[in-house]
């Protein structure tokens, strides 16, 4: 298990003091636990260097800024997301696109342009160079918003891309956790048809009372999966583990789309045969660039969407990851870093 | 109660026909004490909207194989297969507008949709889900349809398609599966723009058509294939710019992050995750080929670059008429080996072991043989 290195911050040890010309200081509030985290401080992709501080769902209020930064002042509430540094050469990072350049810098684990590891937000303060930092709309508790810098921009990115944000649209979204549940939201707000389609049966009331979903499908019900058949234009997938596709393909009309933004680590199986029948697609997408996520903030502030979140004390994190474990979550832990994280 | 094939169609054609899923096809004869199944095939009524064709020409299409083998499992013999189907109009019935006695046409993979549904409306009626294919489906009147590899066809107007002037009707036949096979999915993932590159996946009958309009496109156009022996020709005869052995590790590692797009036309099972690695960030890949059973997908192959893999059939009719015109405009034609009749079943196991530069098309009006005058 990775460690946490309490009062470790930013991508410099200790913080403040050190901030660059274009860097934002900000002190650290809360910070939302993403399974990613869980799947890095594991080392479930084989990529993970300890000790690493998680955390890519972060808000605070801005402390100290560099003297080239034009977009923030201190008193600001700010958040950074997956992302401190890209390339900003390539074609992706020309486009806004710096989820997809080939240098792109992760806020933990990462290695940053000065050589230095990047840590992230279980930790009391940040620095972030501006353009890697959102400001987080007036009216959006802190607490609720964090999740949004990571689940957020990972729905908010393929339902814009892949035109499944407009009004009348038919969405599925497969899953019902800390992405799925904001997809739901976000669909809704596009003035979507949403239809949650899970594995259990106990969420539907939340699904539709709560969220907001017009219909649940059970998955392993194949009299409900069989009256949806040929009605969805999109489905969003957030399920990280093995499943059949076979069945979420069925539930698409004719040139619909299903897309993944779940990380399975193992292939998944493609039926060919109905995809060219229906012209379907499978497409991928990951988080979301700099521009498009302050956009998905921004949105979710005039909507008044944010994450449903337990908000924990720093202490819980272990438990909390366990439990993040088995999904028994609803649907984001939010570490209260500002009253709980403390220095020894 | 099914009618016999002479009775539910009035108008009589000849053709070849496989009576089972040996991969065998035989000539339906109309002469009493010959071995056959059946004596004749095909066609219905030349009702108000239909046009008779006199086929000249027929492509023999890699599903054809598929069907009489019943490898999707759906035959119905006797089937008499043929979807690249050229020919000239010998009558019309009375409400036929689109089309006179002695146009050369063509006839494509499917003969009638609902008209009714969302597709239909849209030009797509290839998804309809009441489409009736050229062979081997059920017609609305409950009769079955018969294909190409016979002397002639009936066809309501509105799936029969125009052959432009400068368009050989021989080598043009493959166009009207293969051709619309791979435009249609190259115009709907929008993989046409000028400069970017393609890269294709297999060089067979689909695979050769894809490369000359990908250089229509005005693309540069990467072969991807797991013979090195058809470099020469994808270069030089086709005008391929580059071509990948797929067996090649180096090769395939020097070209990761490449291609905008790839049109995959391989139907067997193979891997994909080689193939979205050659793909840059936002790239495409369609897939055209039915490999029988599903293909091993990576999610970050997918995720990673936002990238995707999307389907195609055929395409609608006005579609199928758009890249005629634009074959013709582009001097575009199937590279192709005519054959005779009696050289069908060599040529179908030819095929099987992909053995054609890059189709075969039976040259139907010189030797089907005896035939009844239509």
């Amino acid at each position: 298990m990775g460690e946490k290195e309490k009062g470790f911050g930013g991508k410099r040890e200790g913080g403040g003091g050190n901030t660059g010309e274009d860097d934002v200081a900000f002190k650290v509030l809360f910070c939302g636990i993403c399974h990613s985290d869980l799947h890095s401080i594991k080392n479930e992709w084989g990529m993970s260097r300890y000790p690493m501080v998680p955390g890519h769902e972060i808000v605070g209020i801005v402390t100290e800024v560099g003297n080239k930064v034009t977009k923030f002042k201190v008193g600001d509430k700010v958040g950074v997301g997956c992302l401190v540094g890209a390339c900003h050469s390539c074609d992706n990072c020309n486009k806004s696109l710096e989820n997809y350049c080939p240098k792109m810098i992760f806020t933990y684990g990462g290695k940053y342009y000065d050589g230095t590891m990047t840590y992230g937000g279980y930790s009391d303060s940040m620095v972030a160079n501006e353009h890697y930092v959102v400001r987080i709309p007036d009216n959006l508790p802190l607490d609720a918003s964090a999740p949004l810098l990571c689940a957020g921009i990972t729905v908010y990115s393929p339902l814009k891309y892949y035109g499944l944000s407009e009004p009348g649209m038919h969405v599925g979204v497969v899953g019902l956790g800390g992405l799925g549940h904001v997809a739901v939201k976000f669909a809704k707000a596009f003035g979507a048809k949403v239809t949650v389609i899970s594995t259990s049966p106990a969420k539907k009331k939340e699904a539709t009372e709560h969220l907001g979903a017009d219909s649940f499908l059970v998955s392993r019900d194949q009299e409900q999966m069989q009256a949806f058949m040929g009605t969805m234009d999109g489905i969003i997938d957030t399920v990280s583990a093995q499943h059949s596709l076979l069945p979420l393909i069925g539930l698409l009309k004719s040139h619909g789309k299903i897309i993944m933004v779940g990380a399975p680590d193992k292939p998944l199986e493609l039926p060919v045969f109905p995809l060219l029948m229906g012209r379907k697609l499978i497409a991928g997408s990951c988080i979301g660039g700099m521009k498009e996520t302050q956009e998905m903030i921004d949105f979710a502030g005039k909507h008044n969407i944010r994450a449903d979140v337990e908000v924990i004390p720093m202490g819980y994190v272990n438990t909390a990851m366990e439990r993040l474990a088995k999904a028994d979550v609803r649907y984001r832990f939010v570490i209260d870093v500002e009253n709980t994280l403390k220095k020894e | 109660m099914s009618k016999s094939p002479e009775q539910e169609h009035p108008v009589k054609a000849f053709g070849w026909a496989a009576k089972d899923n040996s991969g065998v096809l035989s000539p339906s004869i109309s002469l009493e004490g010959l071995n056959t199944s059946f004596s004749l095939v095909v066609c219905l009524e030349n009702g108000e909207e239909d046009v008779t064709i006199k086929i000249l020409f027929c492509g023999i299409c890699h599903s054809d194989l598929h069907t009489i083998k019943n490898e999707w499992g759906n035959a119905q013999y006797p089937i008499v297969p043929g979807h690249e189907i050229a020919g000239t109009v010998t009558s019309v019935g009375n409400g036929v507008t689109k089309f006179k006695v002695g146009d050369n046409v063509g006839v494509g993979v499917q003969v009638s949709s609902c008209r009714n549904c969302d597709n239909c409306k849209q030009d797509e009626e290839s998804y309809c889900p009441k489409m009736i294919l050229t062979y081997n489906s059920t017609y609305y009147d409950g009769t079955r349809t018969y294909g190409g590899y016979s002397d002639s066809v009936v066809v309501d107007q509105n799936y029969v398609l125009r052959f432009p002037d400068n368009l050989p009707l021989d080598a043009g036949a493959p166009l009207l599966c293969a051709g619309i096979t791979v435009y249609s999915p190259m115009k709907y993932y929008g993989m046409t723009e000028p400069g970017k590159v393609l890269g294709v996946v297999g060089l067979g009958g689909l695979g050769h058509v894809a490369v000359k309009l990908g250089k229509a496109f005005g693309l540069k156009v990467v072969v991807i294939s797991t013979s090195p022996k058809k470099e020469k020709e994808a270069i030089e005869r086709l005008g391929a710019d580059a071509f990948l052995v797929s067996r090649d590790p180096e090769q395939m590692k020097a070209a990761i992050g490449s291609m905008n797009y790839i049109i995959d036309t391989v139907s067997a099972v193979h891997p994909l995750a080689p193939l979205l690695s050659l793909l840059k960030t936002n790239g495409k890949l369609a897939s055209v080929g039915l490999p029988e059973k599903p293909l091993q997908l990576p999610m970050f192959a997918l995720t990673m670059g936002r990238k995707l893999v999307g389907g195609s059939n055929f395409g609608g009719i006005k579609e199928t008429q758009e890249m005629l015109d634009f074959c013709a405009k582009h001097s575009i034609t199937a590279d192709i080996e005519l054959i005779k009749f009696d050289y069908l079943n060599t040529a179908i196991e030819r095929l099987s072991k992909a053995d054609v530069h890059y189709r075969f098309v039976i040259d139907v009006a010189n030797s089907l043989g005896t035939a009844t005058k239509l």
